[in-house]
C-alpha cells in the first residue's frame, strides 16, 4: 500500500473563505493533518496560494474536494512525497 | 448547532454579517415605531375596543413582516447572484456547487428571514400588554400605556445594541433612539391629536 505523506499544491482561490478558514477546512479532512498556506499573488477577486499538506496518510481526493467546495481550483501538484508500506496479512 | 455554524460560515464568506445586523436594527426599529405610532393614534382617538386595536396592530405587524421578507429576498438574491457571477468570471469556473453557490442561494433567505422577523417579533412584543389585557390579565397600567412603555424599552435596547456595535456609549445611543421615539410620539400628538 502506498501512503501519501506530503503534497504541495498550487491553488487559485477567491479571497473568501480567508486563509485561516481555508486551511482549517483542509485540516478537518483528517485527524492528523498539518496544513501550511502561503499567499503567492493577490488579484482583485482572487489569490494564488501554495498549500502544503502533511499527514501520515493524506486522503487526496477528499482534500481536492474540500478545495473545490470552497470555490477554489487546483492548478497543479508541485511536490509529492509518498511511502510504501507492507500490506497487512 | 451545525446549521448555525454553516450559516455563520456563509455569511462570513459573503461578508454579509454587517448587512444582517443592519437589517435587524433598521427593520426592528421600523416595527417598534410603527406599533408606537398606531397605539398613540388609537390613544388620541380615544378608541376603547381592544379587539379592534389588536387586530389593526396585528395586521400592520404581519404586513411589516411580509414586506421585510419579500423585499430583502428579492434585493439580496439579485446582489448575491451578481457577486457570484463576478467571482465566477474571475475564477473562470462554475461555482454553483461550491460554498459560494450555496451562499448565493442561502444568504438571501437568511437575510430575508431576519429582515421580516425583526419587525414582526418586536411588534408582537409590544402587543403583549394588549393581548394580556384582552384575556383578562390585570396590568399595573392601562394596556395602551403599557404597550407604549414596552415599545420605548425595546427602542432603547435597539439603541443600546447599536451603541455596542459602534463602540460608543450604550447609554447615549439608547437615549438617542428613545429621543427619536419621543419626537415621533410628539408629532403624532401634534398632528393627530387635534
Amino acid at each position: 500500500m502506498v501512503l501519501v505523506k506530503r503534497v504541495v499544491l498550487d491553488v487559485l482561490k477567491p479571497h473568501q473563505p480567508n486563509a485561516l478558514e481555508f486551511t482549517r477546512a483542509i485540516a478537518e479532512v483528517g485527524s492528523d493533518y498539518r496544513v501550511r498556506l502561503t499567499v503567492l499573488e493577490v488579484d482583485e477577486n482572487t489569490e494564488t496560494i501554495q498549500v502544503v499538506v502533511e499527514s501520515e496518510a493524506i486522503d487526496f481526493p477528499a482534500v481536492e474536494s474540500t478545495i473545490g467546495n470552497m470555490g477554489a481550483s487546483l492548478h497543479s501538484i508541485d511536490e509529492v512525497e509518498v511511502q510504501s508500506e507492507p500490506e497487512a496479512s | 448547532m451545525k446549521l448555525l455554524e454553516q450559516a455563520k460560515f456563509l455569511l462570513n464568506i459573503t461578508r454579509t454579517n454587517d448587512i444582517l445586523r443592519r437589517y435587524l436594527v433598521v427593520n426592528g426599529f421600523d416595527g417598534a415605531l410603527t406599533m408606537l405610532g398606531l397605539i398613540i393614534g388609537f390613544l388620541v382617538s380615544q378608541a376603547d375596543d381592544l379587539h379592534i386595536i389588536i387586530n389593526a396592530c396585528l395586521g400592520a405587524a404581519i404586513a411589516l413582516g411580509m414586506s421585510g421578507v419579500s423585499s430583502a429576498y428579492i434585493s439580496e438574491l439579485a446582489e448575491r447572484r451578481r457577486a457570484l457571477g463576478k467571482l465566477e468570471a474571475a475564477m473562470i469556473s462554475d461555482l454553483k456547487d461550491t460554498a459560494h453557490g450555496e451562499a448565493a442561494r442561502g444568504v438571501p433567505l437568511l437575510i430575508a428571514l431576519v429582515n421580516g422577523l425583526a419587525p414582526l417579533v418586536i411588534s408582537l412584543l409590544i402587543l403583549i400588554p394588549l393581548l394580556l389585557s384582552n384575556v383578562g390579565v390585570i396590568l399595573p397600567l392601562p394596556p395602551l400605556y403599557a404597550a407604549i412603555v414596552v415599545a420605548l424599552i425595546l427602542i432603547f435596547f435597539l439603541g443600546v445594541f447599536l451603541g455596542r456595535i459602534s463602540g460608543v456609549s450604550w447609554l447615549r445611543s439608547g437615549i438617542q433612539t428613545m429621543l427619536v421615539a419621543v419626537i415621533t410620539a410628539a408629532l403624532i400628538y401634534l398632528f393627530a391629536g387635534n
